[in-house]
């Protein structure tokens, strides 16, 4: 739907405004970005700072950790099979490497595995590409212009926005192994918005002091998404995909490694058993928890499985305190609600303002430090824009770009956004966008070293899943690399230990009746089982009514 | 569910409902959602014709139609907004062809298209395709860039396209057109867009090891020191043209000596 009266005449404010602040860009003025004293002051408002809204952990490795209520619930849960009606005897499948997981990192590490002479089994719970890789919109991070940027620089832009808490050596390898990404993408065929003469395109994200923000118009992800999962279905020989069918429980040796997982057929609801030399997890994030009852841009299948099944299997947590609400989340129209407006946005200078039309904050801090301005804005200092379902967000300025850059920019650099707009009765290139935060990302997960092992044997993890990389915050373009060069470094890695280092053990899901064990002691625990598999969305009323006694099945 | 959430949902039930017919069956839901939303709100738990949830993964291809109305309409379930009586049903999946290549020792011409998918031939200049995309792209303008060979153009007009797969499922001369078209973007972007050579450059200076040292130094530093470092790191200018380059140089390699 359009505009409502009201809002229209709110945003006369931000007409009033705009001539101003265009000729101050134009001038190279900014609103005054943050100190480092006022970031840690700000952060106050965000979420993770909410005490309420986490607990302990109290079983396995990381006892004792505070993190999200929704996410300590799936690790308080016990298993969706009893191991000890699966046979292991006889696996139905058997491989040398098993991805687990179709997004970005799992396809990358696929098609690296395979290069590195593997066969491949990847099990995805839906289908290949149904991933928080394909919507990611704005761009992709790397040094490629050495002539103002370089690792040096983006090292540091990726441990300031981290608070300088990401793991050195993994931001290192991050940072190091960008241009051989970029520079597989463009052998890979994936479209980039370039110059006639080939040079990248390339724009500021929040956070980064060099312009490294590459893209495909604004749908960069989708674009690298497509590309990696044709290129994975030239290779049906070598590379076997299984979709609709997800993995929920890690498969031990009687040595403690790795060898395969436990995978269930989600339209048969039959449970199969996956021997692999080697295991790559790549499950991507946990949006759909729905952390704090925040609205989420992430995919359908983003619950986190991959956390809580190895967590079971002994992979330790790290900065899983820490999520990412995206600063600039739909909050109207309704039907868009919590949809992705790409930061490339805020990279290519519009303005962020309260209902007078006025900034109150410099459109490129780090995602955290904007994400809380905008809470602040719309909460204790009452400058939010009110919506017509009551809720609170603020003006993110699209058309002052087409001002700055030229006429048709914004058209042709937000082709996606432009036409979802469109189809509501709005002119992003005339009227400016209602945002609010949003939940993004996960910015922790999984205990990896720089090749994507985790603590176990066999297995290794690549992606939104693992944490680390990021330390307490990601910055725009980082997760399109993390899981470009983490799933690749994982699926060589993986691929070398299958061919060299396996060693076959007795298969065993010992580790998952100990675990379901120690759960039951835990109050309420044992009503709940993880890994969720796909959020319910289906309605409250219905459900009361679906009374069937005895069912175990893939939707109830 | 939480407090707020049930205060949404008992919201949401003094919406007007309307009546939609979801495969066959009817069912009052309200006027405010998405297909896709209107399922679930229906009591369906979806697997499959779910994914993004933001037009942008092409999972839930719809196709629906009005009583009345000899017109076949079709969206993706989670960005169209139910109307009354409408009669929905989801593509789940329909079956398509790709051809498997090697994307190296292809060349970017017409016959490449043409000897993998020489059924692109048999289009009948019908328009459903175009009519069919819930992108609004004009699916037969890029086939008929792709028959005349017109590389280039076949990648530029199907950028937009979310392989939904609808237009395959509704073209009568059995095209899978979105198959065609990442073929040609993948051929486009590979042998007929210039490779960037800053790219290459980049990719051996870092090889090379040419800034290992000064991300040593960085790894070394205590995180005062590194803050430091930080805050006093020159940013590049919003307006800067693309061979902008800061005072100090070390830890960079400037283009402008190649």
């Amino acid at each position: 739907m359009p505009y409502t009266a009201e809002l229209k005449k709110l945003i006369k404010n931000v007409e009033k405004t705009r001539a101003r602040r265009v000729e101050k860009k134009r001038k190279g003025e900014e609103f005054p970005a943050m100190s480092l004293d006022e970031r840690t002051d700000i952060l106050k408002y965000h979420p993770d700072f909410k005490e309420e809204g986490r607990r302990e952990i109290c079983i396995g490795p990381n006892k004792g950790y505070k993190i999200a209520n929704e996410m300590v619930d799936l690790i308080h849960a016990r298993s969706r099979v009893n191991p000890e009606s699966i046979d292991l005897s006889s696996p139905d499948y058997e491989t040398d490497v098993l991805v687990i997981g179709g997004g970005g990192a799992g396809t990358a590490a696929a098609l690296l595995a395979r290069e590195n002479g593997c066969r491949v089994l990847v099990a995805t719970k839906l289908r290949i590409g149904d991933a928080n890789t394909m919507m990611a919109e704005g761009g992709i991070q790397a040094a490629t212009k050495n002539g103002k940027d370089s690792p040096y620089y983006h090292y540091l832009d990726c441990m300031g926005g981290g608070h300088f808490k990401n793991d050195p050596d993994l931001v290192e390898t991050l940072v190091t192994e960008a241009p051989d990404v970029l520079a597989w993408l463009e052998k890979l065929g994936a479209m980039f918005s370039k110059f006639p003469d080939g040079r990248l395109k390339a724009l500021h994200g929040g956070g980064t002091c060099r312009k490294r923000m590459h893209s495909a118009g604004d749908i960069t992800g989708a674009e690298i998404m497509r590309t990696i999962r044709d290129e994975a279905k030239n290779h049906p020989a070598d590379i076997k995909i299984l979709e609709f069918t997800a993995a929920v429980e890690l498969i031990l040796n009687d040595k403690g490694a790795c060898e395969g997982a436990v995978l269930y057929n989600l339209e048969t609801e039959e449970y199969f058993v996956c021997k692999a030399r080697a295991t790559v997890i790549a499950t991507g994030g946990s949006g759909r928890l729905h952390i704090q009852n925040f609205m989420t841009t992430n995919h359908y299948g983003a619950t986190g499985d991959g956390l809580f099944m190895a967590y079971r299997a002994g992979v330790p947590l790290k900065f899983l305190h820490t999520v990412q609400y995206h600063p600039t989340g739909a909050v109207f129209p309704e039907q868009a609600e919590g949809l992705l407006i790409t930061e490339k946005f805020r990279g290519a200078g519009a303005n962020v303002l309260n209902v007078d039309g006025e900034q109150f904050v410099y459109e490129r801090e780090p995602r955290d430090v904007e994400a809380s301005a905008i809470i602040r804005e719309c909460t204790v200092r009452g400058k939010g824009v009110p919506t017509p379902t009551g809720k609170f967000g603020c003006w993110l300025d699209s058309p002052m770009i087409d001002m700055l850059k030229g006429e048709g920019y914004v058209r042709k650099e937000f082709p996606g956004k432009w036409i979802l707009f469109k189809r509501y009765g709005i002119d992003i290139t005339k009227e400016p966008m209602m945002i609010h935060p949003t939940l993004h990302y996960q910015n922790g997960g999984l205990a990896i070293d720089s090749s994507g092992k985790t603590d176990i044997d066999g297995l290794y993890a690549a992606g939104e899943v693992a944490g680390g990389i990021h330390g307490e915050n990601r910055l725009m373009g980082n997760s399109l690399l993390d899981v470009l060069v983490f799933g690749r470094l994982a699926g060589s890695a993986a691929a070398a230990y299958a061919k060299k280092k396996y060693k076959p053990g007795k298969l065993s899901l010992q580790h998952v009746a100990a675990y379901n064990k120690e759960v039951a002691s835990i109050e309420d625990a044992a009503t709940r089982v993880s890994p969720m598999v796909l959020p319910d969305y289906s309605n409250p009323d219905v459900r009361k009514r679906q009374l069937t006694t005895d069912y175990v099945g893939t939707i109830r | 569910m939480s407090k707020s959430a049930e205060k949404s949902r008992k919201k949401e039930v003094k919406q007007s409902l309307i009546p939609i017919y979801i495969m066959g069956k009817k069912h009052e839901v309200p006027d405010s959602l998405t297909i896709q939303k209107a399922l679930e709100y229906a009591g369906y738990q979806l697997v499959r014709g779910c994914g993004c949830r933001g037009g942008i993964c092409g999972a839930c291809g719809t196709v629906y139609r009005f009583p009345n109305s000899y017109r076949i309409e079709v969206g993706l379930s989670c960005q169209t907004v139910v109307e009354p009586n409408m009669y929905i049903a989801q593509l789940p999946f329909f079956p398509g062809n790709k051809a498997t290549y090697d994307l190296d020792t292809l060349t970017a011409t017409g016959s490449t298209l043409a000897a993998l998918y020489p059924e692109m031939y048999k289009c009948i200049g019908c328009g459903t395709c175009t009519r069919s995309c819930p992108m609004d792209i004009d699916v037969m303008e890029y086939i008929s860039r792709a028959i005349r060979g017109d590389i280039a153009g076949t990648a530029e007009a199907s950028f937009d396209c979310v392989m939904c797969g609808l237009c395959a499922a509704r073209c009568p001369a059995e095209l899978v057109q979105y198959n065609i078209a990442i073929l040609a973007r993948r051929l486009y972007a590979r042998h007929i867009a210039p490779p960037a050579k800053h790219l290459a450059a980049a990719v051996q200076n870092t090889r090379k090891g040419v800034f290992e040292e000064g991300v040593k130094k960085l790894k070394k530093m205590g995180t005062e020191e590194l803050k430091k470092v930080y805050t006093g790191r020159i940013t590049e200018p919003d307006i800067a043209d693309e061979f902008w380059e800061p005072e100090d140089m070390t830890y960079l390699v400037s283009e402008k000596t190649r």
